[in-house]
């Protein structure tokens, strides 16, 4: 049953070209076709499935795009069985990939908005490719506002980027941690708390979040709070994955697939059952 | 597509060969019982293999057949919820029963599927050339409601974005011989899911067996330039308009048996409310979350992968395996479940079988069988469930409503 549908269920073919640690559990990897193989663009907010031979596959959201138009970069938090063996790849090894798949960032609509992107730990991995779009593209939108909140300084990720979009005087870039260690001379606290302190205007804005569920909840009552409209608010969900073509039935939230539906949605189209637990 | 033995049959370009057309002016026609093992050996000859009811561990499944011997004639079936028995009739119906716990979705969706194997190859890995092609199936003696099960099905797996291609290539070569109902079980309610206890259309060719007054025959309509051909080589005998009428009453008897029902009026708008209905955590004291009704379901299509490796670690397969949303893994992400309460699985399938469904393939998920109710370990009703989250719903509604007054 060699037909084109069927390949989207087996994996192709990747080489590991460069592999890096980001903090103690969080790796980076930039991977290629093998051989001759074409790269399937992936747009910011897309995912990939991610094969590590004998292990199994994992859901992973691009964390950049556009590195070199020939490859694409994945930023794995090791979780468990497969992101462990993922973790490990070192470059020249070759790993299987399936996509991409799903509904990315509307960052066409965002044009001429003052954009607010909210990260929470590994979240920032798929608001990456948001930023490096927005740094190209710098012109085409309004003020620019990145808040980040990791558990502590040393889980605060890809920091070299982080520094480069702060000394920038068109990105307004915060972060903050949970828990403080010696040495740590910035902010402390929920992420939510360094909305107050962010300009932009509500009416003409698009928030884009990406974290634990929990810290987008309480992000959307901050930016509401704001007064930031729900079709103006964006979320990347996770659920379990296993096919990640809308069939296996694992991803379903109400009547999406997270897989395919998703894994952004507007809040207009989710905020009803957002906070119905176990939905 | 693989190599192919020559002369299977129901091969094309893709498409059917022969979309079946509307069998309502076809005329219909008369076989004794005996044709129907004429009807398997012709089937069988044309290379497909005949599956059909059969006795099994004391419950009537689906299985390969290879002539009449192996119906389980003079047997019906007796259920309740949480219970099946079969049970001696006093004639020798071939087809006198109605469900027993396989669907037909194990031939279309196998409850394993290998979707490739691969081998180490340097620091890499090459994958083996796919598994061979679905078989030809004959399905003898698929119901109406089944018949509409495997449509929702095919809606699924053929009908969005991605095209499975096992389902797509076993369903366009099945050659569909319908059993209509001339008795419903206690826990059918297809009339109420509009799915039975006739079919109208999806077949190639349709039996309704006549068993009045010491007479054993069977009316017979096609559904299908295919089903017109094969039935053309039993020299059938034409119809008359008495043996239509019985055929016809033999419908409304089944239709007269129905004793249950769901009232679909508003079914997802009313469950989309009713998230937080007390009923969810009444009826999760009685589930055991075992997941038997979404594995008799014959509409159920979740799955898993599993990555199965040789010792070696050389060679590793990725299995796909039925899966359930009563499972403990099905909506685990790192972290934890995120569905861990018997409440939370029970509202998720019942949600979702009668509510998103809707909005996700154009129709309810249900069609009606009732496996779920006889095969439910505790007796749980989906019929019974659905009336009394519409009851407390009703009443919430007319509470706020009194209210607002």
């Amino acid at each position: 049953m060699h037909t084109e549908a069927a390949e989207r269920l087996v994996p192709t073919p990747y080489v590991v070209r460069d592999a890096w640690q980001e903090t103690h559990n969080v790796v980076s990897l930039e991977l290629a076709p093998e051989g001759d193989g074409v790269l399937e663009p992936c747009a910011p907010g897309q995912f990939n499935m991610l094969w590590a031979f004998g292990a199994g596959e994992a859901p992973i959201s691009a964390s950049s795009v556009g590195a070199s138009g020939s490859a694409v970069l994945h930023t794995i938090r090791q979780a468990g069985n497969v992101t462990r063996a993922l973790c490990a790849a070192a470059p020249g090894d070759v790993i299987g990939l399936r996509g991409p798949f799903g509904r990315g960032w509307p960052l066409e609509r965002a044009r001429g908005r003052d954009v607010i992107v909210m990260a929470g730990g590994i979240g920032l991995a798929p608001l990456r490719p948001v930023l490096e779009h927005l740094e190209t593209f710098r012109d085409d939108f309004g003020r620019v506002t990145l808040l980040y909140g990791t558990r502590s300084p040393e889980d605060i990720l890809f920091r070299g980027e982080l520094e480069n979009w702060r000394g920038r005087f068109d990105f307004d870039v915060q972060v903050t941690v949970d828990t403080a260690v010696r040495g740590w001379a910035s902010n402390v606290g929920a992420v939510t708390e360094l909305l107050p302190r962010a300009v932009f205007e509500p009416e003409r804005s698009m928030a884009l979040l990406c974290g634990p569920e929990i810290m987008m909840r309480f992000c959307i009552q901050a930016l509401r709070g704001r007064g930031v409209p729900p079709e103006w608010i964006h979320l990347s969900m996770e659920r379990n994955m296993k096919c990640a073509v809308g069939l296996c039935g694992h991803c379903q939230w109400g009547a999406d697939f997270v897989c395919k539906d998703g894994p952004v949605f507007p809040l207009d189209r989710i905020e009803g059952r957002l906070s119905v637990r176990e939905r | 597509m693989g190599t192919q033995k020559s002369g299977t049959p129901g091969r094309g370009d893709g498409r059917r060969v022969d979309p079946p057309d509307v069998p309502g002016g076809a005329p219909a026609s008369l076989l004794e019982p005996a044709a129907v093992g004429d009807l398997l050996r012709i089937l069988r000859e044309q290379g497909y293999r005949t599956i059909g009811p059969t006795l099994q561990d004391e419950a009537i499944v689906y299985d390969e057949i290879e002539g009449l011997g192996d119906l389980p004639a003079g047997l019906t079936d007796r259920q309740q919820p949480g219970e099946y028995r079969i049970e001696e009739r006093s004639d020798d119906a071939l087809f006198g029963y109605n469900l027993g716990p396989r669907s037909w979705k194990q031939y279309f969706f196998p409850p394993s599927l290998r979707l490739f194997a691969a081998r180490r190859a340097g620091r890499g890995f090459e994958i083996e050339p796919p598994d061979a092609d679905p078989p030809a199936l004959a399905l003898i003696g698929i119901r109406p409601c089944e018949i509409a099960g495997l449509d929702v099905q095919a809606r699924v797996f053929t009908g969005g974005g991605h095209v499975d291609p096992w389902f797509a290539a076993a369903r366009e070569r099945a050659f569909l011989v319908a059993v209509q109902c001339a008795q419903a079980a206690a826990t059918c309610f297809c009339g109420s899911m509009s799915t039975g206890p006739r079919a109208e259309r999806g077949f190639d060719l349709a039996l309704t067996e006549l068993l009045d007054e010491g007479e054993h025959r069977f009316l017979v309509e096609p559904g299908s330039a295919r089903g017109r051909e094969v039935l053309a080589v039993l020299h059938p005998t034409p119809a008359g308009p008495a043996e239509r009428a019985r055929a016809e009453a033999a419908t409304r008897r089944a239709e007269s048996q129905l004793s249950r029902s769901v009232d679909g009026e508003g079914l997802p708008e009313l469950l989309e409310a009713a998230l937080e209905h007390p009923r969810w955590a009444e009826v999760a004291e009685r589930c055991l979350s075992c997941a038997n009704c979404t594995m008799v379901c014959p509409t159920c299509f979740c799955h898993t992968v599993e990555e199965v490796n040789d010792l070696s670690g050389e060679r590793t397969e990725r299995w796909r395996r039925w899966d359930s949303c009563f499972s403990g893994e099905h909506a685990y992400i790192h972290g934890g479940d995120l569905r861990p309460s018997t409440r939370g699985r029970y509202r998720q399938w019942l949600t979702h079988k009668f509510g998103t469904w809707h909005a996700q393939f154009g129709s309810s998920g249900c069609v009606g069988c009732g496996r779920c109710i006889a095969w439910c370990p505790v007796g749980i009703d989906v019929t019974e469930e659905l009336a009394a989250l519409r009851v407390g719903s009703d009443r919430a509604e007319t509470a706020e409503t009194e209210e607002a007054t």
